[in-house]
């Protein structure tokens, strides 16, 4: 069937099976590989995209779910200019990515959590990336990358 | 010096890529006319394989063919890199490693058969229609078991299920026994290392193409070593030369050594994708992952160590099964041994040292080298069986310790398991690590703790690893069938820019960013002006990759080599036009100057006169300016550092809380500090993640239980702490050009031990008397230990 939606502002089609999912279908189909699978049960966040304004699990619906609706990915998340939003560049600042693969999910987790929760602590935080894993950082420089983004002090990187 | 040059926390230039979705992994490639292939993996353990009827298969939609064992007819078994010789002289047992089963089925996960399709779902579909007539085989499990009773054999063709029983040092033993003979006080711990999966989050990809028009067949792969991959499958599985085979490692998305190895589904891609004329793709998902990446660890130990009336150690003597899984992976021998059994002096001054390990076959998935490799089993056991002599003794464990270390001025320190450290200051690291954990403020937290009702405890670990793998000489005669060298090829551009072409690879570590440091460092131009090329076996000379935190020690000490080359040629062209000696020029800031005169030339002029030789000494000297430097290291590197964890234990429900973790390493010299400490947190988070949640496990019939994030605990990001890391106490490699050491395994070593020694602290000074606990230490198993 063919599906329809918003893609970082932009109308975008292609064609989809009923078990097609989200994630496939923006890779795949769409060519947006931004958006990373590294789970088949739906735990590890690398597939986290915004869908009408909610941060979801791109893997957890199926792309004929999202017909119609207004998805962001990663590769909608630059400034207009090209350069880095607060969150992405926090990310560069401060080390929070190595390989890179969880990077685009947690982008788009904290990008979601600063929208309902401006200066969130570090707690908050932690609670709030529970659906994505990384497994190269220890979350140590994503947590302070998140405070970063959201105007509040850490220690700077490489303190000497 | 620029600013980006050596020590700057330069920021990662990769990282524009990765944040803005531009990354280019291997799944992010998808070729004109590419087929896909499912892989029919068997679920059960062991398994006579009678019959494989794909006859309704076949025929199924979009099915291009269906492969099976007989169509690998003549085509190699994927190699083992490593052969190790046993305590008796005899060289290990060395069973076949088949791409697809061949008659029988060896663990879960093996392949069976492989649909290839032209869309992923309708291979899928397809392998579902295969039938297979299977007899169902007892499995064999248990490393102890399997030893002991031959009757069931992972492989018919071997004499029994031990791959080999290796003694280490054999002239030692004696020497050994007799001061166990002779101890004043005798400790020994038994200890399972558990078993894990590497699990980088980016799950293995391989994309095969065979091109007609020039013959030539290229893989694209999650590696970490192409040029390995290259060798091992062109040499030894396909037959193809290497100059008609090219392996494409782009962006990787985590490694942490389970993607050294060659893996059947590289050869399987390349040979269909030969077989068929069409490019064919796998993508894994996170649960084949799981039943057919290299698994790590499993390890059970005895260790005992002798004291004499002063507490000094007189001797260790261990033995320990390791698990090789069903079948030899790339370099799984070498890991329970040489580098596992050369690091068990750990820091301490141990005269006499004897290593036992039996390898055993079993019917669960290879097992081979992950994150520390064979060097954190050796530091758990080493660093549990103080902490527990300490508590016997009645004596502090960190006293204990520092009255043992090797000290300063014994370096270059001879072990008696055969390696050599050339530096190292384990006090100062020691006293470094107790001064950021507040060690003298630990007993107020503790009343603190008490009054809470929790139970608090302070863990100390040292640890030392050998990294910059390795002189080849060495390691040719301790079995390895590989070189250990790395390479670089500096090539300087008409205008002055710069393009490195490394053998090492990057999947996380940022060599993109931190090499082009040292090149602007040497030069002294900006690091902007210097490019990374790795990768690709097209492009790249021969090289063996990154594993063993070797990079920088042994990939960057050939860049170096081959940028001195550079600066060598470029001081002659730069002498030649500014009519002067070459011993008289130096080159600083990006300016060649002539000393005691003002003459000076910019960077560029001379690399424009390399390339347009008009005035040129044509008769001396080659035009162009590039240089390639193969490094083969003279001695491993010895990074070693102190690690301390502060928990607290609920003694109502056995939960731990890491409050506080500290790491100070000494890594030598450090490039980028930033990344470094980056690499450090990555490390403990993996090491707090064996020592608390991970469990890779199977029931006694080779089920493998913990086979997807549902029941495999990755730690999350409310599981860790934040991490205090530390680097400033550094004794710079005495045998490299950078002085470093190597800095990507150091947290999953140190931090295991660390963790489990504050456990037990947290339980032992609250009344409890548990000698040990074994990882993971789950709220259960804390509890049950508690209550026993
Ligand atoms: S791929 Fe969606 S959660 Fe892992
Ligand atoms: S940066 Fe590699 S998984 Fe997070």
């Amino acid at each position: 069937m063919k599906i329809s939606m918003t893609v970082n502002g932009k109308t975008m089609s292609g064609e989809a099976e009923g078990r097609t999912l989200l994630s496939t279908f923006l890779r795949e189909e769409l060519g947006l590989t931004g958006t990373h699978i590294g789970c088949d049960t739906s735990q590890c966040g690398a597939c986290t995209v915004h869908v009408d304004g909610k941060q979801v699990k791109s893997c957890t619906m199926f792309a004929a779910e999202a017909d119609g609706a207004e998805v962001a990915t990663i590769e909608g998340q630059a400034n207009a200019d090209g350069t880095l939003n607060k969150v992405q560049q926090a990310f560069q600042d401060h080390h929070g990515l190595q390989c890179g693969f969880c990077t685009p999910g947690m982008v788009m987790a904290a990008v979601s959590l600063l929208e309902t929760n401006a200066k969130p602590s570090e707690a908050e935080i932690r609670e709030h990336l529970q659906g994505n894993i990384c497994r190269c950082t220890g979350y140590h420089n994503i947590v302070k990358a998140i405070m970063a983004a959201s105007g509040q002090e850490v220690p700077a990187v490489a303190a000497e | 010096m620029p600013k980006d040059g050596i020590g700057a926390s330069t920021k990662r230039r990769e990282d524009i890529r990765f944040l803005t979705g531009t990354g280019r992994y291997t799944d992010d490639i998808n070729l004109a006319k590419q087929l896909h292939v499912h892989f029919l993996r068997a679920d059960v353990a062991h398994a006579t394989i009678n019959g494989i009827d794909t006859s309704a298969a076949d025929s199924m939609p979009g099915v291009a063919r269906i492969f099976t064992a007989k169509d690998f007819d003549g085509v190699g078994g994927l190699p083992c890199g490593w052969q190790v010789t046993d305590k008796h002289g005899q060289p290990m047992q060395e069973p076949k490693h088949p791409i697809l089963a061949e008659g029988k089925i060896r663990h879960v996960g093996e392949i069976v058969a492989a649909v290839v399709a032209d869309t992923v779902e309708q291979a899928r579909d397809a392998a579902e229609a295969i039938e297979l007539d299977l007899t169902e085989l007892p499995a064999v499990i248990d490393m102890k078991k399997a030893v002991a009773d031959a009757s069931v054999k992972v492989h018919d063709d071997l004499t029994s299920n031990l791959c080999y029983d290796w003694g280490f040092v054999e002239e030692n033993k004696a020497a050994v026994e007799d001061a166990f003979a002779k101890a004043a006080h005798v400790t020994t711990l038994e200890l399972k290392n558990n078993r894990l999966v590497a699990n980088p989050m980016e799950p293995r990809v391989a994309v095969g193409d065979f091109t007609a028009h020039d013959g030539m067949s290229t893989l694209y792969t999650t590696s970490q070593n192409p040029h390995v991959i290259r060798l091992l499958m062109g040499a030894f599985v396909l037959g193809i030369p290497e100059h008609k085979l090219r392996v494409v490692a782009p962006d990787v998305g985590g490694g942490f050594g389970t993607k050294i190895f060659h893996y059947a589904e590289e050869a399987f891609c390349t040979f269909a994708a030969k077989q068929l004329k069409r490019p064919v793709k796998w993508t894994s998902t996170r649960s084949e992952a799981f039943m057919s990446d290299a698994h790590g660890r499993d390890h059970v130990t005895k260790i005992e160590l002798a004291l004499d009336a002063d507490n000094n150690f007189t001797a260790i003597r261990t033995e320990t099964y390791a698990n090789m899984g069903a079948y030899l992976s790339t370099f799984a021998p070498s890991v329970p041994t040489w580098l596992h059994g050369t690091l068990m002096a750990g820091n301490y001054r141990t005269p006499v040292i004897y290593v036992n390990v039996k390898a055993v076959f079993t019917n669960t998935v290879p097992v081979d080298a992950y994150r520390g490799a064979g060097r954190p089993e050796a530091t758990y056991q080493l660093e549990r069986l103080i902490d527990q002599a300490a508590r016997e003794l009645k004596v502090s464990p960190v006293d204990l310790r520092r009255q043992n270390f090797i000290k300063p001025d014994q370096f270059p320190y001879a072990t008696p398991v055969a390696v050599e450290y050339d530096t190292g200051n384990y006090d100062a690291t020691l006293d470094k690590a107790l001064d950021l954990a507040d060690a003298a403020g630990f007993e107020a937290r503790a009343a603190d703790s008490k009054s809470r009702g929790k139970l608090r405890g302070f863990g100390v670990a040292n640890y030392i690893e050998a990294c910059g793998i390795a002189p080849s000489n060495l390691v040719g005669q301790l079995g390895a069938r590989a070189g250990l060298y790395e390479s670089a090829t500096v090539r300087v551009n008409a205008t002055g820019g710069i393009v490195v072409m490394t053998g090492s690879h990057s999947h996380g570590q940022g060599h993109e960013t931190t090499f082009p440091q040292v090149i602007a460092d040497m030069i002294g131009i900006g690091a902007d002006q210097v490019e990374i090329v790795h990768g690709d076996t097209a492009n790249t000379p021969m090289g063996m990759g990154t594993y063993g935190s070797r990079s920088l020690a042994v990939g960057g000490s050939a860049m170096v080599r081959a940028a001195e080359k550079v600066i060598n040629k470029a001081k002659k062209i730069a002498a030649h036009i500014m009519e002067a000696s070459d011993s008289d020029i130096e080159l600083k800031d990006g300016q060649f100057t002539v000393a005691g005169t003002d003459k000076s030339l910019a960077w560029g002029d001379v690399t424009l006169a390399a390339y347009v030789p008009h005035n040129y000494p044509l008769e001396d000297l080659e035009p162009g300016l590039e240089e390639t430097a193969f490094y083969d290291p003279s001695n491993f590197t010895y990074p070693a550092g102190t690690y301390i964890c502060e928990v607290e234990v609920d003694p109502d429900t056995g939960k731990i809380d890491v409050l506080n973790f500290t790491a100070a390493d000494d890594f030598g010299n450090v490039v980028n500090p930033m990344i470094v400490e980056g690499q450090v947190h990555g490390g403990v988070g993996q090491g707090i993640g064996q020592a608390m949640l991970e469990n890779c496990a199977y029931d006694e019939d080779g089920q493998l239980l913990s086979a997807s994030y549902m029941d495999y605990a990755m730690p999350r990001a409310a599981d860790l702490p934040m991490i205090t890391v530390d680097h400033s106490c550094q004794t710079p490699c005495t045998h490299n050009p950078l002085g470093v050491k190597g800095c990507g395994e150091a947290g999953a070593i140190g931090s295991p031990p660390a963790l489990v020694n504050a456990v037990l602290d947290a339980l032992n000074r609250n009344g409890h008397d548990i000698a040990h606990i074994d990882m993971p230490l789950t709220p259960s198993r804390v509890w049950q230990a508690m209550n026993k």
